[in-house]
């Protein structure tokens, strides 16, 4: 099932087009990594899909109103924004804002999933970053929708803690629900996503498994580097090497 | 540009070189300037022909001066220094608390310059009347003006059987005692101020209500809103006053000490009359 | 009802109660309260009805919507220093309510002098919000709030100068600081429509501002229409402040320090801050009127005065933190 299904999508910001033509589907059980170079516009293809920009072409999400794309999709910008002082359960259960109701249940679930039990009263602006990370993700979790889009996730994070988080996205998917990401690291991308989009010079390049869209090929014309992979009995690895010349 | 500045500076300065100047007053000044609004009565009523040289701007204004048709036969001036100076003075006559940095330059230039006090009670103004006629060498005239004020204040504080309380009130709530020109005015028209013998001050509109006066005078707005004086406005205010069929405002003839006063008492003492028959 | 409000709220009644039986008028509190509801004879039913009265009701209502107010800008713009007083919102509407005064449209029509203050209000709130954007730069917005506060308050001073009444030039004092002396129930219905509106605009934005603390992109994703509560939050402040402002002056830093003292009681959810704040909001006016009159009773001693005496140390407080932040 398409959770997500975009057409001809194009962004023009300040009169500068960012990216055009972008047709792409999102599935249930896919951890779908969106990757490519700084500026290459993946945070405004998320936020078009949104319907948080204006766009051209044509989101599945867009045409939705306000409060029914909020039980659709739970979007995690980049930007790890906490305003209050609110506590971890508090923030948590604003999840359950596009529900208009109070139910403890998913708001439980997803601070257990988080292994959040032992921080839920404390002030969430007090927290390390990586606890907020996760207490913001919890947040996602408890909106209860079937599709999840965030926005470099695991940016600033320590390699456990985003290991972690990438097997949350792994859980998810496997329970039925639909993943897009925007990704820096390659390594992380290739090891725990279905499939990857490469978006570099308004275009997308590639749509495919990690081993099809990694190729020295697309890496050097979609990033400008060389890198070394390699298959272990644990999955793929890429390690970028060398700018390419 | 500063040199010349300075040269004109000390030009300006020459005539407060020679103090004895100041001294040399003449037995009458041929040219009066008044900065005042009641030396600006006083003088109108006092001066010879062509003595009174200009008057203060408010003597014009209807709302404070109770001679304002008067007053448009004089120029005005607007109580600073330079424009008074240029006027070329024998006598300036200023209030002992408005326009005083205006009166020491004056003096510092060499013009005489008289300071009259406010009239605080009926008996201040033959005083204040003897003042100015002697300065202005006026001394007949001021004499005669005393002997009709007495005659006819005397006339006037006739015996009341009873004296209805009654209470001033002006804007920001302020109201005036027995010992202030407004509250003779009002003893002499036979009421019972109660406010009492203190000065006055702020009256709190609810201690106004809870005294309940007979009679309550208020001063009449000025033009132009202000939010001082919304409170004459007030529910509470207005009831009280409207307790009789007619009213009182205090007026341009009760701000100075001035022979007009007299005129303040008639009008009040009429009110009190009207406020007696109403009640019989 | 959260545990805040049910302290707050009998605390608020207290405080009316002793504010109804403050006074020059030396009556106990059971008579002047028997004058106030069944009347009787002599003036004491009248003192109680047509002054002590709408002086309780406006320190209530104007108190209320200033915390209420003061709490819905900070949830807005994400800033605990946001308040109507200090960032000049205040001062507009009362250079509003002046210049509806002193060209005599309000006494040509009492509705006059509210909507006007409304409409000062209205274009401080827009330009702040425009000036600060919703994730608003403590420095952006005290620099847009003491610019506004300046021309706000030299327009106010400029006009009352110019007005042919004696009285009004000593007035700016009265504008700036605010002051519930000699009100009456005129005023109370002067503002109340506007206070109305101004809370109905603002009761229904504690969701949007929840959704807020996660930044404007959640919130957006999470539903919030966030154009339409920005529309709520600068009319309904413009609403409160301007008919507040325009019965009793400019009272500064209640809706600073009230959702400053009380956040931590709702958790710091800005939501649920709006109903604590309004409530504390009303308990600190009050107190505060309580205050000028046992302090100076025979002077008109200016709410503003206290309001910034309790307001200004927290003020500090905060941009000291906030600096501490940015280090």
């Amino acid at each position: 099932m398409s959770l997500l299904s975009l057409q001809d999508l194009a962004v023009t910001l300040r009169g500068r087009e960012v990216f055009s033509g972008i047709t792409l589907n999102i599935h249930a059980q896919e951890v779908v990594g969106l990757i490519g170079p700084n500026g290459a516009g993946k945070t405004s293809l998320m936020r078009a899909a949104l319907g948080l920009i204006p766009s051209g072409g044509k989101s599945s999400l867009a045409g939705l109103t306000p409060q029914q794309r909020a039980k659709a999709v739970a979007w995690m910008p980049q930007a790890r924004e906490i305003a209050w002082p609110v506590r971890v359960e508090d923030l948590v259960a604003l999840g359950r804002l596009p529900h208009g109701d109070h139910a403890p249940a998913p708001v439980e679930a997803a601070i257990t999933k988080m292994g959040l039990e032992g921080l839920r009263k404390r002030r969430s602006t007090n927290l390390s970053g990586g606890e907020q990370a996760r207490a913001l993700l919890a947040r996602a979790l408890a909106q209860e929708t079937p599709l999840l889009m965030a926005d470099e996730p695991t940016a600033g994070l320590d390699p456990a803690h985003q290991i972690a988080t990438m097997e949350v996205f792994g859980a998810l998917a496997a329970e039925g629900h639909g993943v897009l990401l925007s990704l820096h690291d390659i390594g992380l991308a290739a090891r725990h996503c279905t499939r990857l989009v490469l978006l570099a010079g308004g275009r997308l390049l590639a749509d495919g498994r990690p081993e099809e869209v990694l190729t020295d090929d697309l890496l050097a014309r979609g990033f400008g580097i060389t890198a070394y992979h390699a298959q272990t009995p644990d999955g793929p690895v890429f390690q970028p090497m060398h700018r390419a010349r | 540009m500063l040199r010349r500045a300075l040269v004109l500076l000390s030009l300006l300065a020459a005539p407060g070189l020679s103090p004895a100047a100041a001294q040399e007053a003449p037995p009458m000044p041929a040219r009066v300037v008044s900065m005042n609004l009641c030396t600006d009565q006083l003088a109108m009523l006092l001066a010879a022909p062509g003595q009174l040289v200009s008057v203060s701007k408010l003597a014009r204004d209807p709302m404070s001066s109770a001679m304002a048709t008067e007053a448009m036969a004089y120029p005005v001036n607007h109580g600073q220094a330079e424009e008074v100076w240029l006027m070329q003075p024998d006598l300036v006559v200023v209030g002992s608390y408005t326009a005083q940095a205006a009166a020491q330059m004056l003096e510092r230039l060499g013009t005489p310059v008289l300071r009259v006090e406010p009239a605080y009670a009926l008996a201040d103004v033959p005083a204040r009347i003897r003042t100015l006629g002697a300065a202005m060498g006026r001394q007949a005239q001021a004499e005669a003006l005393i002997t009709a004020f007495e005659t006819r204040l005397a006339a006037l504080r006739e015996e009341v059987a009873r004296r209805p309380s009654a209470a001033l009130y002006y804007a920001n709530g302020y109201t005036t005692g027995d010992q202030t020109l407004a509250g003779e005015i009002l003893l002499a028209a036979g009421f019972e101020n109660i406010a009492g013998a203190r000065g006055g001050g702020q009256l709190p509109l609810e201690a106004l209500a809870m005294a309940a006066p007979e009679a309550l005078i208020t001063a009449r707005p000025y033009p132009g809103a202000s939010r001082s004086e919304e409170v004459l406005m007030h529910p509470v205010v207005r009831r009280l006053r409207a307790a009789h069929a007619s009213t009182a405002n205090t007026g341009n003839d009760w701000i100075c000490g001035t022979p007009f006063v007299l005129r303040a008492i008639e009008d009040l003492a009429a009110f009190r009359k009207d406020i007696e028959t109403e009640t019989e | 009802m959260t545990r805040a409000l049910a302290l707050l709220l009998p605390l608020v009644l207290v405080l009316a109660a002793l504010s109804l039986s403050l006074g020059p008028a030396d009556v106990t509190l059971p008579e002047s309260l028997r004058a106030l509801f069944l009347g009787g004879d002599g003036p004491l039913p009248m003192v109680m009805r047509e002054i002590r009265l709408p002086r309780v009701l406006l320190a209530l209502m104007i108190g209320g919507t200033l915390g209420l107010a003061g709490a819905a800008m900070q949830g807005y713009l994400r800033n605990p220093l946001a308040e109507p007083g200090l960032l000049g919102v205040s001062a507009s509407a009362a250079l509003g309510a002046v210049l509806a005064i002193q060209t005599g449209l309000s006494a040509a029509f009492a509705m006059a002098l509210p909507l006007s203050a409304l409409a000062g209000a209205v274009v401080a709130v827009l330009i702040l919000v425009v000036l600060a954007g919703p994730r608003a730069e403590t420095l952006t917005l005290i620099l847009a709030g003491v610019a506004l506060s300046a021309v706000a308050g030299a327009l106010t001073q400029l006009v009352l100068n110019l007005s042919p009444n004696p009285f009004a030039a000593s007035e700016i004092v009265f504008w700036m600081m605010g002051s519930l002396a000699d009100r009456s129930v005129l005023h109370v219905w002067l503002a109340l429509p506007f206070m109305a509106l101004g809370v109905l605009l603002l009761a229904g934005v504690g969701r949007g501002l929840d959704a807020l603390t996660l930044g404007e992109d959640a919130a957006a994703s999470m539903g919030i229409d966030l154009s339409r509560l920005r529309l709520r939050v600068v009319l309904g402040t413009a609403c409160v402040v301007g008919a507040g402002t325009a019965v009793a002056g400019a009272i500064g830093f209640v809706g600073l320090v009230v959702p400053h003292l009380l956040r931590g009681s709702v958790g710091g959810r800005p939501g649920p801050l709006l109903w604590v704040s309004a409530a504390g909001g009303a308990a600190m006016l009050l107190a505060a009127d309580i205050a000028v009159r046992v302090v100076a009773p025979d002077r008109d001693l200016k709410l503003g005065v206290l309001t910034a005496l309790v307001g200004a140390p927290f003020f500090l407080h905060l941009v000291w933190r906030s600096r501490g932040e940015r280090a």
